[in-house]
């Protein structure tokens, strides 16, 4: 097989799955329908890495098209590939996290009518991902871009009996809409300017632009490279919840949790963290965008981390966890530290895939409870879980020689390195984000496997969370632990991925930094100005090995910040469960913001969106209606019949009169004749 | 057989809708009904030679037909078509086709009359595609009226009088207006209404200044932009599924046809000083009407109103000038593209709407919610719809406002600005309307007896979804027949015709 042949295999595997899957579920069964997705999935992983294995290898990138889509005005609009190692690692994540997320559902949807359904979503979700990151070209990216968000919106909506699921998925659509809109305006601009859309064609142009500059207002210039990379940016803040577009993030955990921990955490909410470090060549030209990009990344990765805090949604600590994380990664390209950001990236994947699956495999113990407030004890019933659950949660917080450490840690001293205007707060927000996720991720988990069996004491007091208080309309779940039940350990089918994905959480960190971050793994694939942003390379200067950064941790401040953060946790959820609720009576408005998740929900959907359908109701009734039917139309037809009846008086009937008219009329047109005639002479 | 392959995109369906009329009244509507779909069938088959013969290096006119009609007014029985046109015919004898299976059942009285109406007029637009005779276009572009009329008037609503009367006084005046145009025009190019040699008239700007005043009032309404589009919701609402599938996927594309066709190369100089004029309208269509849409409580009317929005793009795309001088390339061929997309996507959502319609016999969202719990293949059909709709990648209705957009960041930014707005209030109008319609538990005894599609459906939904997403997937198949004709137009629009 040449390898032109196995790219195209690998995104195709998964398609051909989903519409296997999609089409013919019906006929074929369940088993068959999870064996030829998983088999596509498979597929999919296996080349994808070997390719990262040849790549690894010396192998050549590849950067080639497969068909033309357009041609306008001779301008070649491609769908194609650029595999090089950024697409490679980011082809295996993908896959690797797929594929277990495509075997944890076989026990997780068991009981759900629409499991044929749910596999091709999911397959159909790891092919558009694929096709996202071999682009290489912006059509491609932007197809793939939008086609994981609508699979995201099918996959929020799954249970789409449940109005919190559908409203999620509405609100998921258009604020990533929000984000496309500037995302497509970026792509406009480039191949205004460039020319082109080719990814190799435009960094290569890219240099000889850096100093163009676009006239947007009359009296205003600006640099061409800021416009076009923070427009390109806008789009990646919508994909990545990046602050103010992350309030869909959030809701989207009324999807079932597999996509939850595949889409919402590991892969499509990481999009926007790649794009930009594949642009890379665009951002390291303006250090405006780069400064804007760390700012946004910054107040994401602390403010989103405290409303973690108040959480009691198991799933949703989790996810404001990710929006945290992901506010990192941002952080870390707007330092110039491209590498670091996808290096977390890739063991975020891990993870937080992880911590996800684990959640789900907690919901399924406690029969679809998923308030942390009903938990506890846990890790005698589920070991497996508990166990899994301490790994991601201690990889999650940076605890030294896991993989969350090098990635966090590396991303902590790029920031401190970086002499862009926003360098100071985000260096601030990264180091005390480091104490609250620690805080958030052991209360989350002190509650959950320790202390006392919460499920055993107070069956009285189940209080779900409110978002789901219309369950009773949705037949798919029964909630919560009966009285005599206890919370069970999930089946190998769910324990399995757990354990695959930790794996990969303690080692992959260790494994990669040397070659990743300091080595030539992303050399011609990742550019950075060495003049302007010198941080990786001081960096470099001053890392040794691995284990090396381990142990010089320990006299770092983020190891204390997040060993505090641990034991506060410790403290506050085992010794003194009343410190918290006191803290919390005690900061009334605090609380109140937070628990209002900082009033932008309500800023979105009662000032835009209740805006928006105003301005609307009057264009309709004033503008279209009142105006342009009433006076308009309606009023030169009222004008007509005012005319028309009063002609209509001199439609008599009476043959004279209209003889009348006709001599007149005859006389008129002989004398005008007879006058033009005598002036003529 | 292929010198008259024009004459037979037009006079095929005439015939067929004669013969169906013949079969008399309903005790033989099966005949009718069979005999409409040959006869469309047969419509449409004769039009794909059009595409396979046609000659991609050949800017100008193809399949040529001309003999004298009326020789003592020059008036000639003119045909032929370009990359462009050619296009609007196979859309016009495809939409034909769906339309008879979509009222196959559903029509149950006069089926004679309704099919042979649809047929006719089938031909009737196709001639108005075809026409290279000013005044043999203004005979068809008229003439298809009639059987719309009929449509609305006899198969149509409670208020189809309104409606009616209120088409009647949008078209009225532009199109004497246009007749006059065309007289002038015939006089000072020596006497020929041939549209080419229109085309190739040196005209002074007030008399172009004229000429477009009378062309815009003749197009303008049939795109329709705004301000005079408030005749479309009405007559969508009155019209049956067919007659809408027809009015939106057709009808509406002969305005923009009509500027491309005529304003744009009879009279150059004026479009390009009073182009901000038709960008202007063609984003307020886009912005105010996307947001009319988001609160409209009618899914026919709703979807009418999109269609006014997605229609901003096709008329945005023609009259952004580059510099003031020159077309935009991926504007023109976005908006033909949308034009094209437009006809699909158009005709599948009001289909849609009238598969529901013919069960809960209501247009209203409220009537509706949980649909997808008994009908899931429809809703999944819908989905697709929905996004197309949305211009989501992959399907057909991405391609046109994706070429306009970056055809608009090329010639203004701010254009672009307003124009992709419509990424957002396009996805909220449609997905807002899928979700209270399709999502949801079931919400009334209605929707709890609806039955999901039958075979006809199926096939009508299957046929349009496989070429909204082959559009989507293969846009090139459409663009490359158009390439050079659309190239010969940019650069004729460029040249000025002031003395």
């Amino acid at each position: 097989m040449d390898m032109k042949t196995i790219y195209l295999l690998i995104p195709l595997a998964p398609l051909f799955g989903a519409l296997v899957a999609g089409l013919f579920g019906w006929a074929i069964g369940r088993r068959a329908a999870h064996t030829v997705t998983i088999a596509g999935v498979a597929v999919a992983f296996a080349l994808s890495a070997y390719v990262l294995k040849t790549l690894v290898d010396g192998g050549a990138n590849f950067n080639g098209t497969v068909y033309t889509w357009m041609t306008i005005n001779g301008v070649d609009l491609n769908v194609g590939f650029l595999v090089d190692k950024l697409t490679a690692m980011m082809m295996c994540v993908v896959t690797f996290v797929s594929l277990m997320v495509h075997i944890y559902t076989i026990g997780y949807m068991q009981e759900d009518p629409g499991y044929q359904r749910f596999f091709s979503y999911i397959s159909l979700f790891t092919f558009s991902m694929l096709m996202l990151v071999m682009a290489n070209n912006f059509v491609q990216l932007f197809f793939g871009w939008e086609a994981v968000g609508l699979v995201s919106y099918l996959l929020i909506g799954f249970w789409f009996k449940r109005p919190t699921a559908t409203f999620a998925n509405l609100k998921a659509f258009l604020v990533n809409r929000v984000g496309d809109f500037g995302f497509l305006l970026g792509i406009g601009l480039v191949l205004a300017y460039f020319g082109t859309l080719d990814y190799a064609e435009v960094f290569a142009k890219a240099p000889a632009l850096k100093d163009a500059t676009i006239n947007l207002f009359p009296s205003a210039t600006w640099s061409l490279m800021s416009v076009t990379c923070i427009l390109l940016f806008i789009g990646a803040m919508g994909k990545s919840a990046q602050f103010p577009l992350h309030v869909w993030l959030p809701d989207s955990m009324e999807g079932p949790t597999p996509i939850s921990a595949l889409i919402h955490a590991a892969t499509m909410v990481t999009a926007g963290i790649f794009m930009v470090a594949r642009m890379s060549p665009l951002f390291e030209l303006s250090d405006t965008a780069l400064n804007f990009v760390m700012v946004i990344g910054a107040i994401t990765a602390l403010f989103m981390g405290f409303l973690g805090v108040i959480q009691n949604d198991i799933k949703r600590i989790v996810a404001y966890s990710t929006l945290s994380q992901l506010g990192y990664m941002t952080v870390a390209l707007g330092a110039s530290a491209y590498s670091v950001a996808v290096f977390h990236l890739m063991t975020h994947a891990f993870f937080k895939a992880l911590l996800f699956l684990a959640a789900g495999s907690v919901i399924i113990g406690m029969h679809h409870d998923q308030d942390i407030r009903n938990m506890g004890g846990l890790r005698k019933y589920m070991p497996i879980t508990w166990i899994t659950s301490l790994i991601g949660s201690l990889a999650l917080i940076g605890t030294p020689f896991l993989s969350g450490f090098y990635s966090k840690d590396s991303i902590i001293e790029a920031v401190h390195e970086s002499h862009l205007p926003g360098a100071g707060f985000a260096y601030f927000a990264v180091l005390a984000g480091v104490f609250v996720t620690a805080f958030y991720s052991f209360r989350l988990y002190f509650r959950v496997f320790h202390g006392k069996e919460q499920w055993m004491l107070n069956h009285d007091a189940h209080q779900h969370h409110d978002d789901h208080a219309d369950e009773e309309v949705s037949a798919d779940h029964h909630h919560g632990l009966g009285p005599n039940d206890k919370p069970h350990e999930s089946p190998w089918v769910v324990t399995l991925p757990l354990v695959l994905l930790a794996i990969p959480s303690v080692f992959i960190g260790a494994f990669g930094i040397a070659s990743m971050l300091y080595g030539h793994f992303f050399d011609g694939v990742i550019f950075v100005n060495a003049e302007l942003h010198p941080g990786m390379e001081h960096l470099k200067e001053e890392f040794r090995n691995a284990a090396a950064m381990g142990v010089g941790s320990f006299t770092h401040a983020p190891f204390w910040l997040a060993l505090a953060g641990v034991v506060v946790a410790w403290f506050f959820y085992m010794k003194r469960p009343d410190i918290p609720a006191a803290i919390q009576a005690k900061t009334g408005p605090i609380n109140t913001l937070l628990e209002n998740k900082y009033y932008m929900d309500h800023i979105y959907i009662n000032g835009f969106a209740a805006f928006g359908r105003a301005l609307g109701t009057v264009l309709w009734k004033v503008g279209d209606v009142l105006m342009i039917d009433g006076l308009l139309v309606n009023g030169s037809a009222k004008v007509v019949g005012f005319f028309s009846s009063v002609v209509r008086r001199l439609q008599t009937g009476y043959i004279y009169h209209y003889a009348f008219a006709m001599i007149i009329g005859a006389l008129v047109l002989v004398s005008w004749w007879v006058f033009r005639i005598l002036h003529s002479l | 057989m292929t010198g008259k392959l024009l004459s037979l995109a037009i006079w095929l369906p005439i015939l067929a809708g004669l013969v169906v009329l013949a079969t008399g009244g309903d005790k033989r509507a099966n005949v009718a009904r069979w005999l409409s779909l040959i006869g469309a069938l047969a419509g449409f088959l004769v039009t794909i030679p059009l595409y396979t013969g046609f000659d991609m290096l050949n800017g100008g006119m193809q399949f040529v037909e001309l003999k004298p009609w009326i020789e003592s007014y020059n008036i000639n029985y003119h045909l032929g078509v370009d990359g462009i046109s050619m296009w609007f015919v196979l859309l016009n004898s495809f939409t034909t086709l769906m339309v008879v299976l979509a009222g196959w059942q559903v029509i149950e009285q006069r089926v004679g009359q309704y099919m042979a109406a649809f047929l006719i007029m089938s031909g009737l637009i196709n001639g108005a595609f075809i026409a290279q005779d000013a005044i043999l276009f203004y005979c068809f572009f008229e003439a298809m009226l009639i059987p719309m009329y009929l449509i609305i008037g006899i198969w149509g609503g409670p208020n189809r009088v309104y409606a009616s009367i209120k088409f009647f006084l949008y078209t009225l005046l532009g199109s004497l207006l246009t007749l006059v145009a065309f007289i002038y025009l015939y006089y000072q190019a020596d006497g020929s209404f041939a549209i080419a040699d229109f085309a190739r008239l040196p005209l002074g700007m007030t008399a172009q200044t004229l000429i477009l005043v009378a062309f815009f009032f003749a197009f303008a309404v049939k795109v329709p932009m705004w301000p005079v589009h408030t005749w479309l919701p009405d007559a969508h609402v009155e019209a049956p599924t067919g007659g809408s599938m027809v009015l939106a996927a057709i009808t509406l594309k002969l305005g923009a046809y009509g500027f491309l066709r005529f304003a744009l190369p009879i009279v150059p100089d004026a479009c390009r000083q009073y182009a901000w004029v038709f960008v202007l309208l063609s984003l307020i269509a886009v912005v105010y009407i996307g947001l009319v849409a988001l609160v409209q409580t009618d899914m026919k009317k709703l979807v009418a109103y999109s269609s006014i929005s997605h229609m901003g793009f096709v008329t945005l795309g023609f009259f952004m000038f580059a510099g003031g001088t020159q077309m935009n390339s991926f504007a023109v061929e976005g908006a033909l593209i949308q034009m094209i997309s437009h006809g699909f996507v158009s005709a599948a959502m009001f289909f849609c709407i009238g598969v529901m319609y013919d069960r809960v016999h209501s247009r209203k969202i409220a009537d509706y919610g949980g649909v997808a719990n008994k009908m899931p293949i429809f809703a999944s059909f819908l989905m697709l719809f929905a996004m197309a709709n949305s211009g989501l990648p992959g399907t057909s209705g991405f391609v046109g406002e994706f070429s306009v957009i970056l055809g608009a960041v090329q010639v203004n930014f701010w254009y672009a600005v307003a124009g992709a707005t419509t990424l957002i209030f396009g996805a909220a109008y449609t997905l807002w309307m899928y979700k209270r319609v399709i999502f949801g538990d079931v919400a009334n005894e209605h929707v709890a007896e609806l039955t999901d599609v039958n075979k006809r459906e199926f096939l009508v939904l299957a046929v349009l979804a496989v070429t909204v997403l082959g559009m989507g997937l293969y846009p090139k198949l459409f663009t490359d027949v158009m390439h050079v004709s659309v190239n010969d137009l940019i650069w004729h629009v460029s040249q000025s015709k002031l003395h």
